[in-house]
């Protein structure tokens, strides 16, 4: 249910905001334009998705790949400092990251999806690492004893036992992308941010709400969908 | 077989194994005891190269440890532990068959010798093979855990303390099943325990080890009747020990063939110390002995006491 509602209230915006003219128009008389129609909000939302699941399927490459290197014997050694930038990175503003990536890459989608990559890369190796610590050491002594080779046990043992932790990164990676793709229109991306962006930069209420209430519908959803793929892993029967 | 030559491990300064040679003879049930800190556990696990050696050599079958490929090594070895170490996300079945997969044995030749174990270790409580460890209960886990550890059949089985987080019951029948077990298999197995009643009532042979060297090693019985220096005896239960002896020989050894006596009889296999408890129980001094259920003779309060059978 909680997976399901979210979903059903982003289809009913996308299926209703077209024809809402006249409620906005209701709302905010003073307003020429009370709708958003410089591109359609289906175009937005599948940009807006699409750049999230390209940076979060980037960061889940790299999180994972640096986790598991770092919890392994030869990257022990890097563990501390890959743990230390992980939770200090957290605490860096995605806006930060974005004010850095406009002047290596100009404006556009490119620094959004290198901030949102950048930025989503943190939840999930700090996961990933906690995850890999917290699986029962007896488990590995008994996986070494028997024979399990190095990857082998990595594969067939630590990572189905830290699945749950780590699918609980890639969702906070995924729902953060979803905020701040938004901030990305402002440096030229096409997201459901535009219309927000256009809105307050031409004091347009009715443009803000119409993108808040898509980004907002949009997120629960992926949170919802991905918050059920995440309990279903952890649920050891 | 597994032979130690002269075999050396330290940690820094402190030395954990010193110099130590031993065999153990293929079928044998070999029991290393001894303290905390002694060891023992240390030794084992050099066996499976879970620890490397700083000096000497392990063979196992006459091959040097250190020369052989280490998955294989360990594939070819069972291994079961104190804290059974169960993949909590697999199935008991599943957990079973953990090295007969990993060896690539086929779905149906996995799948029957699963089933054997269940049956042999005693875990035959409906539907178990689907659940997950997670939902049994300690013994039964241990008993999952030593099904594991002999199901690729292996020759030799290292033990490290198994049953030394379950309750004695749970305990004295794991005990049981795994004798029974050995002696019908004919696996090696080189078992470690701090507790010197499981050591005499599973060892063929015992070695106390202390401080990283073996104090003593032979039967049950030597230990008791000729330890070889002070501290030996102590360990084994000082002024006690004759209480162990009785625990550890059994009624055939001294019971008189073809007289009779009234009472609950006992069964020829039991032990010296069953046939006290029986005695005190019935307020009687003699009882009769049977074998395979039929009248074989009688036992007497003296032929516990007497000093030799």
């Amino acid at each position: 249910m909680r997976a399901i509602l979210p979903a059903v209230a982003l289809l009913a915006l996308l299926l209703v905001l077209p024809f809402s003219a006249p409620v906005f128009h209701a709302g905010w008389p003073a307003l020429s334009h009370p709708l958003y129609t410089r591109t359609s909000f289906l175009t937005l939302t599948a940009a807006h998705l699409s750049l999230v699941f390209v940076a979060t399927l980037v960061a889940v490459a790299v999180g994972l790949s640096l986790g598991v290197l770092a919890t392994r014997p030869g990257g022990r050694s890097l563990l501390p400092t890959v743990r230390a930038v992980a939770v200090i990175g957290q605490t860096f503003p995605p806006v930060a990251v974005l004010a850095i990536a406009v002047p290596l890459l100009g404006f556009g989608a490119a620094p959004t999806l290198l901030a949102l990559a950048l930025y989503g890369v943190l939840p999930v190796l700090g996961q990933t690492i906690a995850g890999l610590d917290n699986v029962p050491s007896a488990a590995l002594h008994a996986a070494d004893g028997m024979g399990y080779g190095r990857w082998r046990r990595l594969w067939e043992v630590e990572l189905p036992l830290a699945a749950g932790p780590i699918m609980g990164g890639v969702r906070l990676s995924a729902i953060v992308g979803v905020g701040t793709a938004t901030i990305g229109s402002a440096v030229g991306a096409t997201t459901l941010g535009s219309p927000v962006v256009e809105g307050l930069v031409g004091n347009n209420t009715a443009y803000v709400i119409q993108g808040a209430l898509l980004v907002g519908a949009l997120a629960l959803t992926i949170d919802g969908a991905l918050g059920a793929l995440e309990r279903r892993i952890r649920r050891l029967p | 077989m597994i032979e130690f030559d002269h075999v050396h491990k330290r940690y820094g300064e402190h030395v954990v194994i010193d110099e130590l040679s031993l065999r153990i003879d293929d079928g044998e049930f070999f029991v290393l005891v001894g303290p905390s800190g002694s060891g023992k556990s240390t030794l084992l696990r050099t066996v499976n190269r879970l620890e490397p050696v700083d000096r000497g050599t392990v063979r196992v079958d006459g091959e040097d440890v250190a020369t052989r490929d280490v998955e294989a090594l360990r594939r070819g070895i069972g291994y079961a532990i104190q804290s059974v170490g169960l993949f909590p996300h697999r199935t008991v079945a599943e957990n079973i068959a953990t090295v007969p997969r990993l060896l690539g044995w086929a779905d149906a030749a996995i799948r029957a010798r699963v089933a054997e174990l269940i049956d042999l270790l005693r875990l035959d409580e409906p539907g178990i093979a689907d659940r997950y460890p997670a939902t049994l209960s300690g013994g039964q886990q241990q008993r999952v855990g030593v099904a594991r550890a002999l199901a690729a059949r292996p020759r030799i089985v290292l033990m490290d303390e198994p049953f030394g987080a379950l309750d004695p019951l749970t305990r004295e029948s794991l005990q049981h099943s795994l004798k029974t077990i050995q002696r019908d298999s004919g696996t090696t197995i080189l078992f470690v325990t701090h507790d010197m009643d499981e050591a005499f009532s599973l060892g063929d042979r015992v070695a106390l080890m202390l401080d990283g060297k073996i104090a003593q090693v032979g039967t049950p019985l030597q230990l008791i009747r000729e330890p070889a220096d002070q501290r030996v005896h102590e360990f084994v239960g000082g002024t006690r020990t004759r209480l162990r002896e009785l625990a550890v020989r059994s009624v055939r050894e001294s019971a008189r063939p073809g007289e009779q006596a009234d009472g609950d009889a006992l069964d020829i296999a039991a032990s010296l110390q069953d046939a006290l408890a029986s005695m005190l129980a019935q307020g009687r001094d003699r009882l009769p002995v049977e074998e395979h259920g039929r009248p074989f003779g009688v036992i007497r309060l003296v032929d516990l006491v007497a000093p030799r059978p």
